[in-house]
């Protein structure tokens, strides 16, 4: 609540950053970023409709170094919304809102995003060559 | 919209902050960095410095403001009364993370021991904040039974032990503040959205057996901001110095407010 007179008392400035705080803001970055990939699918689509020579060079693009990376991170948004989004919904029906079990089941949710995103980069290299 | 940013009259400096050493004879020492905003000296806020003796201090954090205040610098302005966890009065943000002064030890803090005060709320004087609109907040759910039958003539209204083991927990909360003003939701909607503590409040005779205003109880919270800005972070529940549980009692209001829909 802001004042006219009175200053407002520091809050991210100051706030020890702590687990809680730390996988919702991801978890509502990695949204907006998931989002945001949806234009490269569209992207795609629209080179695939343009003609061989213009997906030829999106296909490029995207298959370079750095479409990797930026697919690599798609991919991992993917994997840590999809983790956490399990997460809110267990946490939806009521459950697992204990401290206890709400470390742990981050501490799964990490564990699973970790094993999802090495599984699927794998898979990726082998099928996509 | 979410300001990330402290507007320009609260930003705060170490650097013209008032240094305070401890006595010469004392062996093992702390410092405390303390959050200092005069309102009738129209400077910025500051952070002073306030070396103790830990040798001739109690335990508590507490105890190190109220040595301070006592021995070293009388202006230093917060707020305590019972010291010992059951008044809410000396809620503040003490090594980064909201709780009671007078349950913190001083030994569990590694370095130096910094203290703001609750975050994100107008301050009165250094680590006095405003909490009008959290104590209108609370106002707001209807703190207290509400009945549409008559009391029966001849005893109380019961309860079954069970009945009473729901409210059991949630009538423990002390409003000290730390949970709501621990919950990033707050800060940024502070002024439309009830927060942990008010909600925890309102989950409290909502569904408490006596009470017979449950279906208003719901409809007052059932607003996207009022209650839904809510997203489970659970910022609230790591801060009660109560270990009181605000995000499950706020869980449990919207799956009341799912069922009875069908």
């Amino acid at each position: 609540m802001a004042s006219p007179d009175r200053p407002l008392s520091p809050h991210l400035q100051v706030y020890k950053t702590q687990y809680t705080m730390a996988l919702s803001i991801l978890h509502r970055a990695t949204g907006v970023a998931l989002s945001l990939s949806l234009l490269l699918l569209a992207a795609w689509l629209v080179a695939l409709a343009a003609g061989a020579g213009c997906y030829a060079w999106v296909a490029a693009l995207l298959g370079s170094w750095f479409g990797w990376l930026v697919l690599g991170g798609v991919l991992a948004a993917f994997w840590y919304h999809f983790c956490t989004g399990i997460r809110h919904l267990v946490f939806d029906t009521g459950a697992c809102l204990e401290k206890k079990q709400a470390r742990q089941s981050a501490r799964v949710a990490i564990v699973a995003i970790v094993v999802l995103v090495g599984a699927s980069l794998l898979a990726m290299l082998h099928f996509g060559g | 919209m979410a300001d990330f940013n402290l507007p320009a009259n609260s930003r705060y400096t170490e650097v013209p902050g008032r240094s305070h050493a401890a006595p010469a004879a004392a062996a093992r020492t702390k410092t405390f960095q303390i959050y200092r905003f005069d309102p009738d000296s129209g400077e910025k806020p500051r952070v002073d410095r306030y070396a103790i003796d830990l040798d001739r201090c109690g335990p508590m954090v507490l105890d190190g403001l109220i040595k301070i205040k006592n021995e070293v610098d009388p202006t230093l302005t917060f707020r305590r009364s019972c010291r010992e966890g059951i008044c809410g009065s000396c809620a503040m943000n003490i090594d980064g993370l909201n709780t009671l002064a007078c349950t913190k030890s001083i030994s569990d803090i590694k370095g130096d021991v910094k203290i703001f005060p609750l975050p994100h709320m107008p301050v009165v004087k250094d680590l006095v904040p405003d909490l009008t609109n959290f104590y209108a907040q609370y106002a707001a759910v209807q703190p207290w039974l509400q009945t549409r039958t008559p009391a029966p003539p001849d005893r109380e209204r019961l309860q079954s032990k069970e009945d009473q083991e729901k409210v059991d927990r949630p009538s423990a909360c002390i409003l000290c503040a730390c949970c709501s003003t621990s919950c990033p939701s707050y800060w940024w909607n502070g002024d439309r959205y009830l927060g942990p503590a008010a909600l925890l409040a309102s989950y409290r005779w909502i569904v408490d057996s006596r009470d017979e205003a449950t279906a208003e109880r719901l409809d007052m919270v059932e607003d996207s901001f009022r209650l839904y800005r809510c997203h489970t972070i659970m910022n609230c529940t790591e801060a009660c110095p109560k270990d009181l549980n605000p995000a499950r009692a706020i869980a449990e209001i919207k799956k009341l407010l799912l069922a009875r829909q069908f």
